[in-house]
């Protein structure tokens, strides 16, 4: 599951070699020739110009009901037909893209945000924190993320903000571990040991010098649970407690019209059903193509 | 062992501070913002929620040990015979899964170690890989579509008739459990493979190449016993996931599994049953981890025969 339980060799701390290029634009140059990140950059990129400036160019307003032209199939007017209130489907899909986009990739950074502070006091302090927190940790780690957050937001009431939070909390501990790692192999290095005889305090050496040199994985992961948030989200909105109506997310759209699909009406969901595989596996091609550039 | 135990308790302090300590004042969500505030806290003391926050998670922890897991507040009857009737019905569905998805991941993953790097194992990992990503609503819904409403081989919900027969049964859940086979198929697949992968590079599977054995036996006595270890571990682990699949999978082909009970319980703010619900999905887990445990040592000679000196 997790990319980088070794953390490698890291860029950015290694001396630069022979080639004139900085160990950052090795990376770049990399990725560049990567087909899986491309395709998955294509892919993020479709989604992203469709979350910001989809409202712009699509054909009908997406939340504009039309009764009398309800459940109609795909046609010249509406090229993904209309749901039961009339919606057209493709703007419907386009515009959805916006809040699965909006509260995926927040609660992503807030997991790395927590999760690599958890992971830096974990791994720099060892010994009985480490015992201590790690256990918790694993523990926590064996909870279907979609069972706690269905906990946390039945208890909290359900609103974006919630669904954030709930899934960057949940999440932490996953980036936490991977941030432990790295920094254990990191701190027994020679510029950890002179920051200490520098008499730098541990927050110092910790955010400063330790921080900078486990980037590489800490990216890695990001990218990973950015596809798991993204699956979270969808889930958590079409069982009713993520994104609520009347947005017209993917997840959501499917939840309220799956219930006609014995009636042969597929226009309804399928699109959106497309829409959030194609954007999962977008992710995690991008993903895939990070992790591959950061350890060749 | 000792972790799945931190994990239950664990998840009963959330299930606890969830369900009792942060939806507030219970008696008023029951009576509603209109009822006169002495029935509120008669109804309260009555529930026992007004003790100290301690005292009602030892009286929570040990009634539903002995088998008490509290009364509904929709249907006003106790809740175990509910959660066991549903986690029967979950059983079923995930046995069909685990029937399904062990032996054809194991066999995708052993194939695509023999053929590695060539076209079959790129076919098997890659597939694998994608839709394991993927939402199980998502492969629902496009399953769904496929063999329920297009070819209609298969009915779209998992209810069949009453007193309906085991291959009856077994008909209906075979599309359900479609979803929960594709994300477990390709972890599944991944173990075996690198399992297979390492088995195959090691200097016992060359002693037993080089010594004259028949490939197949090779395969099956030296190269397969090593490999699957592993795999043992990871399908215990991936319970966890079966178990947040449920929740979608039994909501989407309305099936009135363990899953769908946590749904309905959570919409209703049924919190007894809610708490009971997930709680009884923590055990599940812990004793299929520690099954698992027990299944790796007996498989594995050197733990098996450690334990015995």
């Amino acid at each position: 599951m997790s990319a980088a339980d070794t953390p490698v060799g890291m860029p950015a701390s290694s001396a630069p070699d022979t080639a004139q290029r900085s160990p950052w634009g090795e990376v770049l140059h990399s990725l560049a020739r990567s087909g899986t990140f491309l395709t998955g950059l294509f892919i993020l990129l479709f989604w992203a110009i469709c979350a910001l400036f989809g409202q712009c160019f699509v054909p009908y307003d997406p939340l504009a009901s039309d009764i009398i032209n309800a459940l109609a199939p795909p046609a010249a007017d509406h090229w993904f037909g209309t749901d039961q209130l009339g919606r057209d489907v493709f703007s419907r899909v386009i515009v959805g893209s916006r809040d699965i986009l909006t509260v995926a990739p927040l609660a992503t950074i807030l997991a790395t945000i927590a999760g690599t502070a958890l992971g830096l006091v974990i791994g720099y302090f060892r010994n009985i924190v480490d015992d201590v927190i790690s256990r918790v940790l694993e523990a926590f780690m064996a909870i279907p993320v979609v069972i706690i957050a269905l906990l946390a937001i039945v208890a909290l009431g359900t609103s974006k903000v919630t669904v954030i939070v709930v899934i960057g909390l949940s999440f932490a501990p996953i980036i936490a571990r991977t941030v432990r790692s790295a920094v254990l192999a990191e701190r027994e290095l020679d510029y950890v040991a002179a920051a200490k005889l520098r008499h730098e305090g541990a927050v110092h050496t910790m955010f400063i010098e330790i921080l900078p040199n486990v980037i590489p994985p800490i990216l890695v992961e990001t990218t990973v649970r950015l596809g798991y948030a993204i699956f979270a989200v969808a889930t958590l909105s079409f069982i009713g407690f993520g994104i609520q109506p009347p947005s017209p997310d993917w997840g959501l759209s499917i939840s309220s019209n799956y219930g006609m699909i014995g009636g042969g009406f597929w226009w309804t969901v399928l699109f959106d059903a497309l829409a959030i595989a194609s954007l999962v596996i977008g992710v995690n091609l991008v993903a895939d193509g990070v992790h591959g550039a950061f350890n060749d | 062992m000792s972790l799945s135990l931190i994990t239950l308790f664990l998840l009963s302090i959330m299930v606890f501070l969830g369900g009792q300590v942060l939806p507030g004042n219970v008696g008023r969500a029951i009576l509603g913002p209109f009822a006169d505030q002495r029935a509120v806290d008669a109804l309260n003391h009555t529930l026992g929620v007004d003790r100290p926050l301690l005292a009602q998670y030892w009286g929570w922890i040990s009634n539903f040990v002995q088998g008490d897991m509290g009364t509904s507040y929709i249907f006003r009857s106790p809740v175990a015979p509910f959660v066991i009737d549903a986690l029967g019905n979950s059983m079923k569905l995930a046995a069909v899964a685990f029937v399904l998805v062990v032996p054809i991941g194991i066999l995708g993953g052993v194939v695509a170690a023999l053929n590695l790097n060539r076209p079959l194992d790129r076919i098997i990992s890659l597939g694998g890989l994608s839709v394991t990503v993927l939402p199980e609503f998502v492969t629902g819904i496009i399953l769904i579509l496929i063999f329920g409403v297009w070819l209609r081989w298969l009915p779209i919900a998992a209810a069949w008739p009453k007193g309906a027969g085991f291959f009856t049964q077994l008909y209906y859940l075979i599309l359900p459990s479609l979803p929960l086979f594709l994300v477990l198929f390709g972890y599944i697949a991944r173990m075996a493979r690198s399992g297979m992968i390492e088995a195959l590079d090691s200097d016992y599977t060359r002693t037993a190449v080089l010594k004259g054995l028949p490939w197949r036996t090779v395969i099956w006595r030296h190269v397969l016993r090593n490999a699957l270890l592993p795999t043992v571990t990871v399908i215990a682990t991936q319970t966890g996931y079966l178990i947040g699949g449920l929740v979608v999978i039994e909501t989407l082909f309305r099936y009135q599994g363990i899953g769908s009970l946590i749904f309905t319980a959570a919409r209703g703010k049924d919190f007894p049953m809610l708490e009971a619900g997930i709680l009884t999905i923590g055990i599940v887990y812990a004793v299929a981890t520690l099954m698992a445990d027990f299944l790796y040592s007996v498989l594995n000679p050197r733990i098996r025969l450690g334990a015995e000196q």
